[in-house]
């Protein structure tokens, strides 16, 4: 693994997110600590991807504040490429073969990290969706960024099979600055070093939540499940 | 199985109306007849399909590398497609049996003016299904090249353009059907060879038996070309469309 120096901080100062009349966040003041993760939680609709997309420069107006890592809801892993090319995609698209040249031994550690190491040349449809979530891990991860942005990545994936993405996500995402978008209270208190819930139209962002103990924190510890229970509470009364 | 049951019956009943009506062989000849010809004048038809063949499989080929280059061009750039896909338009709107007898006249009797009227009648569905999935790439993967920071060139030939190819596969098998129409039309407004020309000789003749053989290889030969591009449509692009739950 490459040892991640330094990840900057992420901050967003008084910002507006809008598409045409519908205003998704007014004057919004926000900071990302680096090295570190922040979950971002809230209930469908409330934002929370407008608010990743435009970290990300995505959004018409939003200036990316670092290079940084992009990982979706869905894998989107290309179809018509293997699982090792589809790891080592951003560094096909930059076109810089030199890079691409020493990208692959990486990718291919990273694909053994996330247990594909054997499926290296296979085609994603032949994967199950686990996998295929694993393998989009590998991707972010073999861009090497300092900052590392995470829209839903385990959403779609069963309970147990989440854990396991989770548990993977919280080693080798460690150093870096991560924000992870998600629904799922338990999800944001087993990785966040931070939480923090959006409510409200346009949102708002709580103050911050910090659990106690080491990531990924185990799903049955009881301050844990106290947690979710009134981050549960919260996200009801802030409808 | 069932395709061969059905065709067997249709000719079983062809075979009963002729015989039982007894309209005459100059009109409707029976399919035991039509066979007969195939045999007999094997030698003459096989000349003659494969010079047809030839027309429709380099129309096609010329179709859809010409169709497959303006679609990457309208999607590469907005100036040339403001210019040039009025002009695509036009060259659909009129009737390709119009421009038949231009073509003869400009590129002769020979095969030059039935591949290019094949390929004119071929590069529109190639132009119109590939442009039109080159315009709709999945938002994720175009939003993941975009934060990977990949130039433009590289998102149209590594990303839009494979993901647009199952729409170019439908656009090809589109072609496939109706690459045998722009050829077999141009055989009739003016040809020396080819099964289209075969046709309106033998039925000026009044071999009637002979123009129904020459159909009947033509409807194999477009099948075949029809299943030939598919296959190949199938091994090329094995992936299907864009993910999607």
């Amino acid at each position: 693994m490459t040892f991640v120096v330094a990840s900057p901080s992420l901050s967003v100062r008084g910002a507006r997110i809008a598409f045409g009349d519908r205003v998704v966040a007014n004057n919004l003041t926000l900071e990302f600590p680096g090295g570190r993760t922040t979950c971002l939680l809230g209930r469908s609709g409330v934002g929370k991807t407008s608010l990743l997309r435009w970290l990300a420069g995505l959004l018409p107006g939003a200036e990316r504040a670092a290079p940084l890592a992009y990982m979706a809801q869905r894998d989107l892993l290309l179809p018509w490429l293997n699982l090792l090319d589809n790891v080592l995609l951003g560094h096909r698209l930059r076109g810089d073969a030199v890079a691409l040249g020493a990208a692959g031994p990486r990718a291919r550690t990273l694909l053994a990290e996330v247990g594909l190491g054997h499926r290296l040349g296979d085609r994603p449809e032949t994967l199950s969706a686990g996998m295929r979530q694993r393998a989009a891990l590998a991707r972010t991860l073999c861009e090497d960024r300092p900052v590392v942005l995470m829209d839903e990545p385990f959403a779609h994936l069963d309970a147990v099979t989440r854990l396991e993405l989770q548990d993977l996500a919280a080693r080798l995402l460690a150093g870096r600055t991560v924000v992870l978008v998600t629904h799922d209270p338990l999800e944001a208190l087993r990785l966040g070093h931070q939480v923090r819930v959006l409510s409200g139209t346009p949102f708002t962002v709580g103050p911050v939540i910090e659990p106690p103990g080491p990531m990924p924190r185990d799903p049955a510890d009881p301050t844990l499940l106290g947690l979710q229970g009134r981050l549960i509470a919260q996200l009801r009364n802030t409808a | 199985m069932r395709p061969l049951i059905t065709a067997i019956g249709l000719l079983l009943a062809w075979e009963a109306l002729t015989w039982a009506t007894g309209v005459p062989v100059y009109i409707l000849p029976p399919p035991s007849r039509v066979a007969v010809v195939l045999v007999e004048r094997f030698d003459l038809l096989m000349e003659q399909a494969a010079w047809t063949a030839a027309e429709m499989i380099l129309g096609l080929a010329l179709g859809l590398v010409l169709g497959a280059v303006l679609a990457v061009v309208f999607a590469a750039s907005a100036g040339w497609r403001r210019w040039a896909l009025p002009l695509v338009i036009v060259s659909q709107a009129i009737p390709v049996i119009a421009i038949a007898p231009l073509l003869v006249l400009w590129l002769g009797y020979g095969m030059a003016s039935k591949v290019a009227m094949a390929a004119l009648v071929i590069f529109f569905p190639v132009v119109s299904t590939l442009y039109d999935g080159l315009r709709r790439t999945d938002q994720g993967w175009l939003d993941l090249a975009q934060t990977m920071d990949a130039c433009p060139r590289a998102v149209l030939l590594q990303i839009r353009l494979p993901a647009a190819l199952p729409a170019f596969a439908s656009g090809a098998r589109i072609a496939a059907a109706v690459a045998p129409i722009g050829a077999v039309i141009g055989e009739w407004v003016g040809a020396s060879a080819g099964l289209g020309y075969l046709m309106t000789q033998s039925l000026a003749r009044g071999q009637t038996p002979l123009a129904f053989a020459a159909l009947f290889l033509l409807c194999l030969l477009g099948l075949a070309l029809y299943h030939a591009t598919d296959r190949a449509a199938r091994r090329l692009v094995p992936w299907q469309s864009p993910q999607g739950e």
